[in-house]
């Protein structure tokens, strides 16, 4: 039997980005005992790195606006592929979410009258996003931080310990989620600081993990975005849906090297900012897909107009959804018309005077100057498309955000597939977490409350064999005796640097069946080769051990992207098949939906060379009327095919 | 442009450690993380260190370089001549728990000790109304990114190890300034007042205002400025000033 | 487990070899500091800056004469308060303290702009840095065994600050009276103005401008409100202080040097060395 720490909890929440703190405040405020697991310190979460604001229809700037309007918006940036019902309860939630974060002492920036004020985004009808400058997400997870502060601080006042009820365990990972049958009966894992391994006994387990960014070359996503959720949720036998959905920003920092991937926000072409090539042209005026033609500005006096008078002008064509953008400024470089440094130019300094930029655009003119050595007040930045957010994920029952087909497991926040659809609107995410972090707290709860005291035990095996797994990389050498002494058999940086390489070549922004081929071959090769990945040192505090651990979940991710991403032979949202260019009506309504081919999880005895994952499609429930009615007819025909319509 | 720099990084744990030598290779436009990660890509896979977004958000990779509290991510190589040797080593107001790694539980005992935001009573989700130019100061303050290299810096603590217990450092007191300036913070009504528990509880008196503080922000909040010398005048009022007192009690301003 | 609330603080070991950065449980690094800049310039120019205004305010202090050369006054010896200072010709000698006072009567009044200067924040930082090495510069250890900061007697006095605030006021009014005078000639007769008159106008200047920009000042005239918005006056005013507040380092110094530039111009017109040029 391992040697391993133990707890027990109510509830535990892997992830303290915004969606994993909000499902723990309401977990405790349930009156579960309530852990949350994190691999980094707390309040360091990639949600700190969301700009431009959360999106709520409160009509603070525009009265018009409401959740119908909102949904509908949101349901046309997913191109139609959103799960519904999820995306009606974020449009009517999600206002109430914010409200709920000054009460725990959040200070938006106001309008004249006092109220939150809001601004315009990509996609979003009325200017619907609560901000704080350029730095929302820090706003969102340091006030979620101090709420459970303040929780804690109640907890000390009743029971002299700040940790009776909330606990929150930092710089840990978990590997394994731990189950008894078909139910979660706890998580396994590691404490980075020592290298130690332990084990939180728990029937609810909330995954609020956020993406898989760091399976890319270019990202602009965390080192903690390695898919640990998607894959914890893939291994405890959860399905995930909508993997082949990637959304790339368009605008990236593309130099310095180092820096390659760093969102530049989309507030810069909200605030004047244009797109140029190496030949002086604002060459988005050439990409204006049909279906938007009637939106945006045909000329560049017209588009210059709607800075000042949005209702006489239309937008201009930089303001199109992130998806056309992307593609966009993809072919200008593609056709040999990009930067010195493979981007192209955004350019805010001909445009507004320098005071402006800096007072608007303050962390972009500090991220440049200190970053780049750029003055974004006197020159173009260079920027191209970076992975930024991953629509797919576990796939949940809306209402609850369980996941399908395991008991007492939830996901919450950029882990759960389907609210978004095939692409995100901007400002959307950080509602999303707070909406759907609550509602995974909430079940949770009532599930764990249902139990009573039969509570699903902790298999030992199982934790023997995730022990196993968690220290193979420090036993690698020994598995292969033609090495010499000392020698570590595969280098996991290496691995790591070669997996990023091939996903961003083969399964990027613009893809094709034989490179995808191609992708899954070398997948394969990867996978086989980090069976000997091994580390040198010992487990205290090891970032190469680390990065062998993580290195499983990336492989696992990625081959759900790849192989999801060759089977929908159409484009649609952040999915863009240079075979197949169209949107299909008949793809409309499927969702690929990905499960480990070894239903058991014990990935070691699978056959390396055999795929991990298998496929299936599964149609989606067709939308409620009363939504439907929401549109007009002509515009669900370019989505919906004439049968849904029929009825 | 591309160089062999000379890197000294201290290496070790709690039991002792040294600064190692390395020859790394350095490109245009590298900040020192990036070099840190070269190392444990090419020389040191277990080299340890903390670090997340690499743009100067989360706070995560604050250590030493050269003797300058900084964060990793945002020190450009181009700062340094190429014949010049770059020392980093973890933060030295903390304890080390490996290489570069500190451990900075000492702020999160620290933030819990500050009493939380108190919501005004008779207020609901939705009705609060709050003017710009009155959320403004807080809102600087609110920029912090907590990587904590005010705390190491600060010679209160950095240099006066037993100072820990009765003094929580300029973040947290910029944390308490944040609070008593927040337009709607109903603390006092609850009979809390956030200004004589900065001196009495936090130990504001510490503080000698030499500004190291302000000095490594990497936000440029103006800390001493605007939030820990304005906090001492808010001390003032309650507890030295008999002219405020006085005022204060003829007028029976709220 | 890495919860975050282990408390790292252990009993302190006092000797040097074990104290502040060398403290049992953090990097073991024998250098007291790894700063490769020159770090100890700014300390060293401003002890020196602060020395050299030491040693020349002393001098002038306690010399007691060469103070008046009408219709300048030295800003060090204004108001003037004893029996024994030189007549003024309707400038601000008023003697309040009578013929008992036989020392010189700079030293009743100078107590207030030094104690305005001394509790100043900037000063503070300054001398704490330069001559206290408390700390010498940032992120180098300093050689104290323990510190107390300003938690008691004496530098918790270092509070009464704005009492040296609202006494300054009434002092650069005076200066700024006779700034005014200065505008007669020696005979009284208005209509003057000389280099002096320059000299005292550019003083008064940037000890207002150095006054007004007191943190203390930013505080009372509306830092210490909750709600600006309910207070727009106070608000705007608050802002322009904050402006000036920002260069509150710089007025410090040049507001320094202006005072003793002020006293040594009136020193050298009044002992004769220098014959005061006049524009009209």
């Amino acid at each position: 039997m391992t040697q391993v720490e133990r707890h027990t909890y109510d509830v535990v929440v892997v992830g303290a980005g915004g969606a994993g703190l909000r499902a723990a405040i309401e977990a405790r405020e349930q009156g579960m005992r309530t852990a949350v697991i994190c691999k980094s310190l707390f309040g360091k979460a990639h949600t700190v790195m969301a700009e431009g604001g959360i999106a709520a229809s409160m009509g603070n700037a525009n009265s018009n606006d409401n959740w119908e309007v909102h949904f509908r918006d949101t349901m046309r940036g997913g191109k139609f592929l959103n799960q519904w019902r999820m995306a009606e309860l974020h449009a009517r939630e999600a206002p109430d979410r914010v409200w709920e974060l000054e009460t725990w002492g959040a200070l938006f920036d106001r309008t004249k009258d006092g109220r939150i004020s809001q601004r315009n985004f990509g996609g979003h009808e009325y200017p619907r996003l609560a901000h704080v400058g350029d730095r929302t997400g820090l706003e969102l997870i340091r006030t979620l931080q101090q709420k459970i502060v303040s929780l804690q601080q109640e907890d000390f006042a009743e029971f002299g310990d700040y940790e009776a009820r909330l606990k929150v365990f930092q710089e840990c990972t978990v590997t394994r989620v731990l189950k008894d049958g078909p139910a979660v009966s706890g998580v396994f894992g590691y404490i980075r600081e020592s290298g130690r391994l332990f084990v939180i006994e728990s029937p609810a387990v909330v995954l609020a993990t956020g993406g898989i960014g760091k399976s890319f070359k270019v990202t602009s996503n965390s080192w903690e975005y390695t898919g640990d959720g998607h894959a914890l949720a893939l291994l405890a036998g959860a399905p995930l849906i909508n993997m082949e959905f990637i959304q790339f920003h368009p605008t990236g920092m593309v130099w310095p090297p180092s820096v390659k991937g760093i969102l530049v926000t989309e507030s810069v072409r909200g605030d004047g900012g244009v797109l140029r090539n190496s030949d002086g042209k604002r060459f988005m005026f050439d990409y204006i897909p049909d279906v938007f033609k009637e939106k945006y500005a045909q000329s560049e006096q017209e588009a210059d107009g709607w800075y000042a008078d949005p209702a006489t002008f239309r937008r201009p064509p930089e303001l199109l959804p992130r998806d056309e953008v992307a593609r966009a400024i993809n072919s200008e470089v593609k056709a040999g018309r990009g930067t010195p440094h493979g981007g192209v130019f955004l350019d805010v300094s001909t445009r507004l005077p320098a005071e402006e930029i800096k007072r608007r655009l303050p962390s972009m003119h500090h991220q440049f100057k200190e970053l780049a050595d750029v003055d974004i007040t006197a020159e173009p930045m260079e920027v191209g498309p970076t992975c930024h957010y991953m629509m797919g994920g576990v796939d949940v029952e809306p209402d609850t955000a369980a996941a399908r087909g395991v008991p007492g497991l939830y996901a919450a926040g950029e882990v759960a597939g389907g609210m978004h659809g095939s692409n995100r609107l901007g400002g959307n995410s950080l509602s999303d977490l707070l909406v759907f972090g609550r509602r995974a707290g909430l079940h949770a709860s009532e599930y764990v409350a249902a139990l009573g005291t039969g509570r699903p035990a902790v298999p030992e095996d199982q934790i023997d064999s995730a022990a196993a797994e968690a220290l193979r990389p420090f036993s690698a050498e020994a598995s292969d005796p033609d090495l010499p002494q000392g020698q570590v058999a595969e280098n996991p940086y290496t691995l790591h640097q070669e997996l990023q390489q091939a996903m961003n070549d083969l399964v990027g922004i613009i893809r094709r069946a034989p490179e995808m081929e191609e992708a899954l071959s070398r997948l394969t090769d990867l996978r086989m080769r980090s069976r000997r990945a091994g580390v040198e040192g010992h487990r205290q505090f090891n970032p190469g051990w680390h990065l062998a651990i993580d290195l499983r979940n990336m492989l696992l991710v990625s081959e759900c992207v790849a192989r999801a991403a060759l089977e929908r032979t159409e484009s649609r949202g952040g999915h863009t098949r240079e075979d197949h260019p169209g949107m299909d009506r008949t793809w409309r309504k499927v969702n690929l939906v990905c499960e480990l081919s070894d239903p058991s999880g014990g990935l070691a005895d699978t056959d390396p060379e055999r795929g991990q994952v298998t496929l299936r499609r599964r149609d989606m429930d067709p939308m409620r009327d009363d939504l439907l009615a929401l549109f007009e007819k002509e515009e669900l025909l370019k989505y919906l095919t004439d049968e849904e319509l029929a009825p | 442009m591309t160089y062999t720099a000379h890197f000294k990084v201290w290496r070790g744990d709690a039991d002792g450690g040294d600064l190692n030598d390395y020859q790394v290779e350095v490109n245009e436009g590298e900040v020192v993380l990036d070099i840190i990660h070269r190392l444990q890509a090419t020389q040191a896979s277990d080299l340890a260190v903390r670090w997340n977004c690499k743009a100067g958000k989360c706070g995560s990779c604050s250590a030493e370089i050269n003797g300058r509290p900084s964060l990793l991510c945002m020190t450009r190589m181009s700062v340094f001549t190429a014949d010049e040797t770059v020392t980093v080593t973890p933060m030295r107001a903390f304890p080390v728990i490996r290489d570069l790694v500190t451990d900075v539980s000492f702020n999160y005992a620290k933030a819990r000790e500050v009493p939380a935001f108190v919501p005004p009573a008779g207020l609901k989700p939705g009705e609060y109304r709050m003017q710009q130019q009155d959320v403004e100061r807080s809102q600087e303050f609110r920029k912090c990114i907590e990587c904590f290299l005010c705390q190491d810096t600060c010679h209160v603590v950095r240099d006066h190890e037993e100072n820990k217990i009765a003094f929580s450092g300029p973040r947290f007191l910029m944390r308490i300034a944040e609070l008593d300036m927040h337009p709607l913070d109903a603390a006092a009504e609850e009979g809390l007042d956030r200004k004589v528990s900065a001196q009495d509880d936090h130990g504001l008196g510490y503080c000698n205002i030499t500004k190291c503080c302000t000095e490594v922000c990497p936000e440029h909040i103006k800390i001493t400025d605007n939030a820990l010398i304005p906090l001492k005048e808010r001390a003032v009022d309650r507890k030295y000033d008999p002219l405020v007192w006085l005022g204060n009690k003829i007028l029976r301003r709220p | 487990m890495a919860t975050g609330t282990t408390s790292s603080t252990e009993s302190a070991d006092s000797s040097p070899a074990r104290r502040g950065v060398h403290t049992q449980g953090r990097a073991a690094i024998p250098n007291r500091h790894l700063r490769t800049d020159r770090w100890w310039v700014p300390p060293l120019v401003t002890a020196l800056g602060l020395g050299a205004f030491v040693v020349y305010s002393t001098w002038r202090a306690f010399a007691n004469g060469d103070y008046y050369a009408a219709p300048y006054v030295s800003p060090f010896y204004s108001p003037c308060l004893a029996s024994n200072c030189t007549d003024m010709n309707g400038g601000a000698d008023w003697h309040l303290f009578g013929s008992w006072w036989g020392i010189s009567p700079a030293l009743i009044v100078l107590i207030f702009p030094l104690g305005f200067r001394l509790t100043c924040y900037y000063y503070r930082k300054a001398y704490y840095r330069g001559f206290w090495a408390s700390p010498p510069a940032c992120a180098v250890a300093e050689p104290h065994a323990t510190y107390t900061g300003e938690t008691r007697f004496p530098l918790i006095l270092q509070n009464i600050h704005r009492y040296f605030f609202y006494f300054a006021i009434p002092v650069a009014g005076i200066l700024t009276y006779d700034v005014v005078l200065s505008f007669r000639d020696a005979d009284g007769n208005w209509g003057h103005a000389g280099l002096g008159t320059l000299v005292m106008l550019v003083n008064i200047t940037l000890i207002w401008a150095y006054t007004f920009s007191c943190h203390s000042c930013r505080h009372i005239i509306g830092g210490r409100l909750k709600h600006f918005s309910k207070h727009p006056v106070r608000f705007r005013l608050w802002g322009w202080v904050g402006r000036l507040n920002r260069h509150h380092m710089l007025l410090a110094w040049v507001s320094l040097i202006s005072v003793a530039l002020a006293d040594f111009y009136v020193y050298l017109v009044a002992s004769g060395a220098f014959d005061d040029p006049r524009f009209f």
